[in-house]
């Protein structure tokens, strides 16, 4: 029988990229001077599974590389070494440089062979290796010009509490030489008055004799479990004790060494086969989170509320069985619980996505550690609410703006050292993360006590990119809002950390994809907060209902700054189909939905309308409809699948009464959708 | 309203070359699709309106929590509207486009038959005009004396990035 | 047919192992380290216990010390998986009172021939 490997490799790769996220978060948090055993042993522990497992499975770069790396490690644990600080970075540009064959190896390409090498000579510089074969094969005698042997065994009293049996391997012996040239004899001489006989003692001794021509060591393999349990006396046939019965232990290590030597030949022979196939397999990209992991509660959970559910059901069943207006009451109630059944569901299988965000934090140790060595800064990451949880969707795609903001923030934000030290600041800059839930969302704070945004040059270089006019007014906030704009960079040099100008507007962006929002506070001297806040799951939406034409449509309740009455003579015309409006103290543009979306005459309509001011890509629009509906969460379900994508569109949603409502996309609405046919409204074709 | 699921029909006739057509009227005319490619059929329901989309897009249906967009055949055609009467029929249309499977509906005047056809006896339409209709056309058929057109479910649903062009041509009508 | 207690804090041996002693119709039962397998050991006999050497929270050395202290597991069979090439781990081992070892890394037909070498 044999068996396909292959299907338990996904699992090998991802516990090998959990177990270098131990080994890593482990070797920042820890002192070099100061370590406690637990530690290392976690890592050790680490770096031993992935050897193994590469090993099993035919990852054989990987098992050799990762080998000296647990050789280290291991001299560490037993005390043979003290961990260095030196060690700590080896040991990190291990982890990265395992991560890198891991990676390539899962895709189906061959990893590459420099940097380990590179890696590995200075673990061995370190460890005055002379590397040799770790399985040397012994010089034995075999001895096999013998006509057959003749094995005595006496076991020790103690042998069958080791849970060895001298049964089987005399069954082993004559399965090895074959019944007909295989005898044995037992000696009970040994054994006491029955009253002093102790069962769980080995009394008995025996004699086998193999009349057929094997090598000793295939005779000796049999016994190597229980060479020190028992004196084992070989002869060959022809009288001579070949070997005596106290074995010297190194010889006995050699034996299994024979044993040994014959196991990497085969496993050699299976990597060709596994190196092939992934190559010749297709070149997937390593699977990005396809799985998730989920605690059984939230599952229990999950199952309780469908039986509840189920309950619910079946007792609306019955009642509409034989239904009649004097059970109303009793339906009404019905259906109260069944919209109690339904959100607790709803709940509870939002639930099952959301995983903390310690999560998406977790990279940052490591990068803040590496790119405060590159910058020459002290820098002290504390974090707060790693538990917070969040879609993971959500998170993984707020990971890099989150890489962003922290690079952002200790290249531009934080002093150099002497500046600190100069305004009275202490040495080390501070970055905090803080992540919590609020209202339904979730809110994750970048914060630095750095320099804080300095107005002037983000002014200078808005006026010069032509961003803003030169005679301008604006106030510290405004100045902070500049930054989002695109093609906005301070960076005299473009640094390769974050000077690139095209940071902090796609930042944004990444951020309203996601339907949330970003916001700065900044004080110069003090420090700077980018504050950014996400709705708790990507597919559900708090929308404002409002009805243009008798259509329903729907508005991210997150976008809409106010909401007024106005009458159509309010809006001014700029050019023929560009509206402007006053509000307050400044003008805004104005959408008139009906007649972009091609429902209505623009002159068709004299009421008084609603006009919907929202903000979106920092502008604000006024967007006109009729009316104003209610507020309500709303699925968004995909238009694109099915059809394509529709301008000022982001979705659609189904309404409790079963219909299509479309969503308004804020940011694409702004921009000149030309509307193209007059279309015929379900009010015109009732008509 | 009916609902015809596939696995309720016998799969692509007895022979490798033959193929099963659901096949329904449009403007005294029978036309017939791949009886694979169809999911269902329902009765008319009216859709959601998509802004600016053209003009033979009637709007998009909720299939079970699916958003599903609805095109008149008739229009797509460039024959002349109709009302919708009890006998309307929406065909539901599935098949395998380039982002995975993408689901659509036709509205048709009323569902015919289901007949089982030869390759062989399928000809290739001649060689008409200019018109864009003929890429829908996968071939003519004589059933029963009776011509079926016989529809490429791919090539008809396709939407063309074209949008704007297309509706002005069509409204234009 | 014979019941086996697999004890391995990695997730992929763990799988390997109880598929390929499955496929051969032995009974499994997985552990993810000393503690699991002792507790799990307190309530079910089985014919043979396989444990990996380094775990957390208690290794394979420790599991095989305390089994023995337990009557129903005095005699009972229990092999290490060891990496370990060198005579050191399987000294401890067999102080412990392990029966043997099987030595990381093997192919599921290795692990297959000693298991019945041991259980016949």
């Amino acid at each position: 029988m044999s068996v396909d490997l292959s299907q338990f490799h996904q699992v090998f790769f991802e516990e090998s990229f959990e177990g270098l996220d131990v080994m890593e978060s482990e070797l920042l948090e820890m002192d070099p001077a100061d370590v406690d055993d637990e530690t290392v042993n976690n890592i050790f522990r680490a770096a031993h599974s992935i050897k193994g497992g590469a090993g099993t499975f035919g990852f054989m770069p990987i098992s050799e590389f990762t080998h000296v790396v647990e050789t280290l490690l291991d001299e560490i644990r037993g005390g043979k070494r003290a961990m260095q600080a030196e060690y700590v970075d080896l040991f990190l540009q291990s982890v990265d440089c395992i991560r890198g064959m891991l990676t390539d190896m899962q895709s189906g390409n061959e990893p590459e062979s420099e940097r380990p090498a590179e890696l590995k000579a200075q673990f061995e510089k370190i460890l005055g290796m002379a590397e040799g074969p770790a399985d040397t094969q012994p010089e034995e005698a075999a001895g096999d010009d013998s006509g057959g042997w003749i094995i005595q065994v006496k076991p020790h009293p103690g042998l069958l509490m080791t849970g060895n049996e001298p049964f089987r391997m005399f069954r082993e012996v004559r399965d090895l030489v074959g019944e007909e040239h295989f005898t044995v004899e037992a000696d009970i001489s040994g054994v006491p008055e029955f009253t002093s006989l102790s069962p769980e003692e080995c009394v008995l001794s025996w004699t086998l004799k193999v009349t057929k021509n094997v090598p000793l060591d295939d005779l000796k393999v049999i016994f190597e479990w229980v060479e020190d349990d028992c004196d084992l006396e070989y002869q060959t046939l022809g009288g001579e004790a070949d070997i005596a019965a106290a074995e010297a232990p190194d010889s006995a290590v050699n034996e299994s060494g024979t044993d040994t030597v014959a196991a990497p030949v085969a496993v050699t022979e299976k990597t060709a086969a596994p190196a092939e196939k992934a190559q010749k397999a297709q070149k997937k990209p390593a699977a990005e989170g396809s799985s998730i992991r989920v605690s059984i509660d939230k599952v229990d959970s999950l199952i309780n509320m469908v039986g509840e559910l189920v309950i619910t059901q079946s007792m609306l069943g019955q009642l509409g069985q034989d239904f009649d207006l004097s059970r109303l009451a009793k339906l009404r109630e019905g259906l109260s619980q069944l919209e109690q059944n339904t959100r607790e569901l709803q709940e509870s299988v939002m639930k099952i996505r959301m995983m903390p965000i310690s999560f998406a934090f977790s990279r940052f140790p490591r990068l803040v550690r590496d790119l405060g060595n590159q910058l020459g800064k002290k820098v002290l990451l504390e974090t707060i609410g790693e538990q917070t949880e969040l879609d993971k969707t959500v998170m993984e795609k707020i990971s890099d703006p989150l890489v962003h903001l922290v690079r952002n923030s200790m290249d531009h934000g934080l002093e150099t050292t002497e500046k600190r030290i100069a305004a009275g600041k202490s040495e080390e800059g501070t970055i905090t993360l803080n992540a919590y839930h609020q209202g339904g969302n979730i809110v994750i704070e970048i914060a630095d006590d750095g320099a804080g945004l300095n107005e002037e040059k983000i002014l200078q270089k808005a006026v010069e990119k032509g961003l803003v006019p030169e005679n301008n007014n604006l106030t510290p906030e405004e100045i902070h809002q500049l930054i989002f704009l695109p093609g906005f960079s301070t960076a005299d040099a473009v640094s390769d950390i974050s000077g690139r100008g095209v940071g902090m507007d796609v930042v944004r962006r990444n951020i309203q994809a996601l339907n949330g929002t970003i916001e700065v506070k900044s004080h110069r001297g003090v420090g700077s907060t980018f504050t950014i806040r996400l709705p708790l799951t990507l597919a559900i939406l708090d929308g404002q209902l409002v009805k243009v034409c008798n259509e329903t449509y729907i508005f991210p309740l997150v976008s809409i700054v106010e909401s007024i009455q106005i009458q159509p003579s309010a809006l001014n015309h700029v050019t023929g189909s560009q509206y402007v409006m006053q509000l307050r103290d400044e003008y805004i543009p104005i959408v008139r939905l009906d007649t972009i979306f091609g429902l209505r005459e623009k002159d068709d309509h004299n009421e008084e309308m609603m006009l919907v001011v929202v903000e979106g890509d920092n502008e604000k629009i006024g967007i006109v409809v009729d009316d104003l509906l209610g507020q309500q969460q709303v699925v968004i379900k995909s238009l694109e699948q099915n059809y394509r994508k529709v301008s000022g569109i982001s979705g659609a949603t189904i309404l409790g009464d079963g219909t299509v409502a479309l969503i308004i996309d804020i940011s694409s609405i702004g921009r000149n959708i030309v509307p193209v046919k007059r279309h015929q409204t379900r009010s015109e074709r009732a008509a | 309203m009916e609902e015809l699921k596939n696995e309720n029909l016998v799969l692509n006739g007895e022979h490798a070359d033959e193929q099963q057509y659901l096949t329904f009227i449009m403007s005294g005319e029978e036309y017939g699709v791949d009886i694979l490619a169809v999911q269902e059929i329902r009765g008319w329901e009216e859709p959601t309106l998509i802004p600016n989309s053209p003009g033979y897009i009637r709007g998009v249906i909720n299939l079970r929590g699916t958003i599903v967009p609805i095109m008149d055949l008739r229009l797509r055609f460039g024959l002349n509207e109709a009302g919708y009467t009890a006998t309307t029929v929406v065909i539901i249309l599935k098949f395998d486009g380039d982002n995975g499977e993408r689901v659509m509906g036709i509205v048709v005047d009323a569902v015919s038959d289901v007949y089982t056809i030869a390759d062989e006896d399928t000809r290739k339409p001649p060689e008409l005009t200019e018109d864009d209709n003929s890429d829908f056309i996968k071939g003519l058929v004589n059933v029963n004396e009776k011509m079926v057109i016989l529809l490429d479910v791919e090539e008809l649903l396709r939407l063309n990035t074209d949008f704007v062009q297309e509706s002005f041509t069509q409204s234009e009508k | 047919m014979a019941s086996i207690l697999a004890v391995d804090d990695s997730a992929s041996m763990r799988q390997m192992v109880s598929f390929t002693l499955k496929g051969a119709g032995y009974q499994v039962r997985e552990a993810t380290d000393g503690v699991e397998a002792l507790e799990i050991a307190k309530t079910e006999t089985f014919d043979l216990v396989l444990t990996d050497v380094n775990m957390p929270n208690m290794n394979g050395i420790e599991l095989v010390q305390n089994l023995r202290q337990q009557d129903n597991y005095k005699f009972t069979p229990m092999l290490m998986l060891t990496t370990e090439s060198a005579g050191d781990m399987k000294m401890q081992g067999k102080a412990a009172g392990a029966t043997g070892w099987i030595v990381k890394p093997f192919n599921p037909d290795q692990l297959l021939s000693t298991i019945k070498r041991v259980l016949g």
